[in-house]
């Protein structure tokens, strides 16, 4: 149903119901019981359909969305890989989905063993002490982990360490997080090769800085090879280091932050562990620190006891509480039928294989498109955009003509040390089969871009919806059905 | 190397190593410095089957309790239609990334628009964000706002009677943002709107941040607030439960700038406490400074309706250190749990719901007090969650009536206790909750 556009609002007639609920056995009328004038006077103007209406309108508008099941999602820093279905069948499992989180802790022994469980694994494979799974997402642990870093100098008395360097090349998140924990944020240059400039780095090395925050890979995909020389310069500084893990897939098996010297680091459950994005959200970031930090990770936390019973805790060395309780734990039950499903013997081949998958395509395109970078890159690279510029085909024409095609576009116009960036990330779950569709796909926009460069620009071309009007919707929001509705009269 | 989730082959390894130049792909990692390469397994489990899995997890749940659910806190149990689990499940949806594609995004945009305009229309203000992590953060959030609006002054105010598992979170945002919190006393279980009024004659305070339902299930009434708030320059925020304002109040009523809270309520399973949303909703006025994503309405070249991304000037992907919040995701999913949840129960569907609650509540409230071992603390208006004190040795009481399969009330301080009553509870089983707690 293509030409399904509806909106909700739009269906409802006066009396529809599209609910069941159970006769009122009280008689008792409390509501109109309470006082007048903190009742609500005018009804709010809802929707009223059926439920048919519903089932029908929402499967409509699914089919108006492009998921991970619909088909290849090269999105760079995003790690769109395959999810699971068996952790979608055990995520809803009335024995976790019916529990109350201030339930008694005799009663969630389950909940709270898988998320020790997911806390030790994530500890194993990140090479850090200890783990909390409360923050709700990626930037909520960049949060969270920058609050530790805070808390821990404070704890020693050292409160002038207020800055954080980011590197120009990094997530912006990271100086947004740091802001938001009350640092300052201090920008360090890369190289051309997209790597943290050491020379750089060394003066901005003082008893200032509480910290540096680190991608590695980078969000050009290069491993930064002079990580122990940093670790070393900061440390000695004083400052600790922060590992941003969004890139963290291609280390699966390979390498673990807690040995390269970080000391903080959060990770992505619905990139590196297989959990749906959602759309958007709900995710999850995990937060790992080394020994020295545990006692200021955030409230509360699960701990386990002698006899094997796990209690929730707090301490008041903690840097606080973060969520209201631990956590997106509907999350967590995925990642951790995912870690199970692989196990050791196959989890460690998830970073070699998302590695391969992204030289294979960078190696297969690189005669087309700019390569402002040579050399091995981990999950993900970056195109400067086409290698012909006399097309004046850009970025966003190219990743708009992928989705005629039926790919989903990179991650485009970042990292912004480039003007045409063009970020791909195919991940390991991918064949080569999809790649190579998606490879043929890339050069036949290329021709298309040389020979009728006005098809790429007009792209898309076969979408649902074409270009929209973003400059209208930024300077007029109609942000709900009512403005709409006013805006049309 | 092949697994199911890895596919693979040999062969197929070998050709694309070709291509790359390389012959294994450990030189794919030869610039990783030696130290750091990890060379043994790691020391988690071995890889588990489908059959294995079910069985680890059916064990892992055997050693939880679904229990019938007396308490609430910020987590209710209420009535989830069957129809949504059946849409979430839809893997457009699902596995969907952000919508930074509009034109393969427009499901997902599309129902997040419709989130907005529900929400909005339930709290009365302007416009909402694409949705928030969860009540707390929402609320911390929302103290931002008002600081960001409100220029040069740094001092927030939030109540004593908002839910303490949210004023810890509000607490630990402010403290590491460097913004001054001040909690304002309660009195009879309510704002004590008196030194409200005289923090606010101070005249450097930014916003303040009151609650109704309040953590006692107290129904508030902040008559003559929003006046002397907004005459102070000041800004005022209300944290509300997204369900009860079919019937309560509006915070636009109220005078409010801006409304938050946590969406659970809409119908959502507990999941021990996640995932659930937050809910941001403010005036025009303060739309540039509202965090995460927000979807508006637009068209497309052929002028056909669209909706899209939109102000994200705001953002962090755009504006870095400058952004209004380091947020760059919602809880989307779970927007669209409480879009359909709204659409199927509508105006009336929500009132009914209310109204279930509210007099399975005031049911059991006068059976306890009946019972003359449970007395009245507050005399308040109530919806839903309510509190009394007790003779009974509460904790014993619980520990009755887990072993019964009921979750008891929350014990507070000195004696008192705190229920909530659902729709979802019967008058049979508050019946049979009194009868076990006088037994036990």
């Amino acid at each position: 149903m293509k030409t399904y556009d509806k909106i909700i609002f739009e269906l409802s007639k006066e009396g529809r119901q599209g609910y069941s609920l159970p006769k009122n056995e009280y008689k008792k009328n409390s509501l109109n019981a309470l006082p007048k004038e903190l009742m609500r006077e005018k009804p709010a103007e809802l929707p009223e359909v059926s439920e048919l209406d519903v089932v029908r309108h929402f499967t409509n508008l699914s089919s108006k969305n492009f998921g991970v099941d619909t088909g290849f999602y090269p999105l760079g820093s995003c790690t769109m890989k395959y999810n699971p279905k068996i952790n979608e069948e055990l995520c809803v499992l009335p024995e976790f989905t019916s529990l109350h989180p201030l339930q008694d802790e005799e009663s969630v022994q389950g909940a709270l063993e898988l998320y020790w469980n997911l806390q030790n694994m994530l500890s194993e494979i990140a090479g850090l002490e200890e783990f909390t799974l409360n923050p709700y997402a990626g930037a909520h642990g960049e949060l969270t982990g920058l609050m530790v870093m805070k808390k821990y100098h404070e704890s020693r008395g050292d409160k002038k360490r207020t800055k954080v360097i980011v590197p120009d090349s990094a997530h912006g998140t990271n100086p947004a997080s740091a802001m938001v924990a009350g640092l300052e944020v201090v920008e360090v240059k890369s190289k051309p090769n997209g790597s943290i400039d050491v020379e750089d780095l060394k003066p901005l090395l003082d008893d200032t800085v509480a910290g540096i925050m680190m991608t590695n890979p980078n969000t050009l995909g290069m491993f930064e090879t002079e990580i122990n020389d940093i670790a070393k310069l900061v440390h000695d500084a004083g400052g600790l280091l922060y590992y941003d893990g969004a890139n963290l897939n291609p280390l699966l098996g390979k390498v673990r932050p807690g040995d390269m010297g970080f000391d903080i680091m959060h990770i992505n459950l619905h990139k590196t562990f297989s959990t749906p994005h959602g759309g958007g959200g709900p995710g999850s970031g995990p937060v790992g620190v080394a020994a020295h930090l545990v006692k200021h990770l955030p409230n509360p936390r699960v701990v386990k006891d002698e006899n094997g019973k796990f209690h929730i805790e707090a301490s008041d060395d903690s840097l606080g509480s973060i969520s209201t309780f631990l956590g997106n734990f509907g999350v967590m039950i995925r990642a951790y039928a995912y870690i199970l499903s692989l196990g050791k013997e196959n989890i460690k081949n998830v970073g070699p294989l998302a590695t391969l998958n992204a030289n294979y395509i960078k190696e297969s395109l690189k005669d087309d498109y700019l390569l402002p970078i040579e050399g091995v890159c981990k999950h993900e690279f970056v195109f400067d955009g086409l290698k012909d510029k006399s097309t004046e085909v850009t970025t966003l024409n190219v990743a708009k003509r992928l989705l005629d095609y039926g790919f989903h576009a990179p991650t485009i116009y970042f990292p912004l040390l480039f003007h045409e960036s063009m970020m791909i990330e195919p991940t390991e779950t991918e064949s080569k089969d999809t790649l190579d569709e998606f490879i043929d796909v890339m050069h036949k926009i290329a021709k298309e871009a040389k020979e009728t460069p006005e098809v790429v620009k007009e792209a898309p071309n076969n979408t649902i919806v074409r270009k929209l009007d973003e400059t209208t919707a930024a300077k007029n929001p109609i942000l709900t059905f009512k403005a709409l509705k006013e805006s049309q009269q | 190397m092949s697994h199911k989730f890895m596919p693979h082959s040999d062969k197929e390894i070998k050709e694309m190593l070709d291509v790359i130049g390389v012959a294994s792909i450990d030189d794919l990692y030869s610039d990783v410095p030696e130290e750091v390469m990890f060379t043994r397994e790691y020391n988690i489990p071995s890889a588990m089957s489908e059959i294995e899995l079910r069985k680890h997890f059916k064990e892992l749940a055997e050693k939880n309790k679904s229990l019938t659910i007396f308490a609430g806190g910020g987590a209710y149990d209420h009535y989830s239609p069957s129809v949504i689990p059946h849409i979430l499940s839809r893997s457009e949806f699902y596995t969907a990334y952000t919508p930074y594609q509009p034109e393969i995004s427009q499901g997902t945009l599309q129902y997040i628009f419709e989130y907005q305009s529900m929400i909005t229309e339930l709290t009365g203000l302007e416009a909402t964000n694409a949705s928030m992590y969860d009540g707390a953060t929402a609320a911390a959030e929302a103290m931002f706002m008002m600081v960001a609006s409100a220029k040069k002054k740094n001092r927030v105010l939030i109540s004593a009677t908002v839910g303490e598992k949210i004023r810890k979170v509000v607490e630990t945002y402010t403290r590491f943002h460097g913004i001054e919190l001040t909690v304002i006393p309660e009195k009879d279980g309510a704002t004590d709107l008196d030194s409200l009024y005289a923090e606010l004659e101070k005249g450097d305070v930014a916003g303040a941040l009151l609650p109704t339902p309040n953590k006692y299930g107290i129904i508030e009434d902040f008559k003559g607030v929003s006046d002397k708030i907004h005459e102070k320059k000041a800004y005022f925020a209300i944290y509300a439960d997204p369900s009860s304002l079919a019937v309560l109040k509006t915070p636009a009523q109220w005078g409010a700038d801006v409304a938050c809270g946590d969406g659970q309520t809409l119908g959502m399973p507990l999941t021990f406490g996640g995932p659930y949303l937050g809910f941001i909703s403010c005036n025009k006025s303060m739309i540039r400074k509202i965090p995460g994503r927000i979807v508006g309405a637009t068209t497309d070249a052929d002028g056909k309706r669209a909706f899209v991304l939109t102000l994200q000037a705001r953002e962090q992907h755009i504006r870095r250190e400058k952004a209004t919040s380091n947020i760059c995701s919602n809880q989307s999913l779970m927007a669209l749990y409480a879009t359909i949840y709204v659409s199927l129960l509508g105006d009336k569907g929500l009132k009914e719901v209310n109204e279930l609650a509210c007099d399975g509540a005031h049911y059991l409230y006068d059976r306890l007090i009946e019972s003359k071992k449970f007395h009245a603390v507050y005399n308040k208006p109530f919806l839903k969650e309510f509190v009394v004190s007790s003779d009974l040795d509460m904790k014993k009481v619980n520990e009755y009536l887990l072993k019964n399969g009921i979750m008891g009330p929350l014990l507070l301080e000195d004696g008192k206790v705190e229920f909530a009553v659902t729709e979802k509870r019967s008058k049979e089983e508050i019946d049979r909750l009194v009868k076990l707690m006088l037994e036990a």
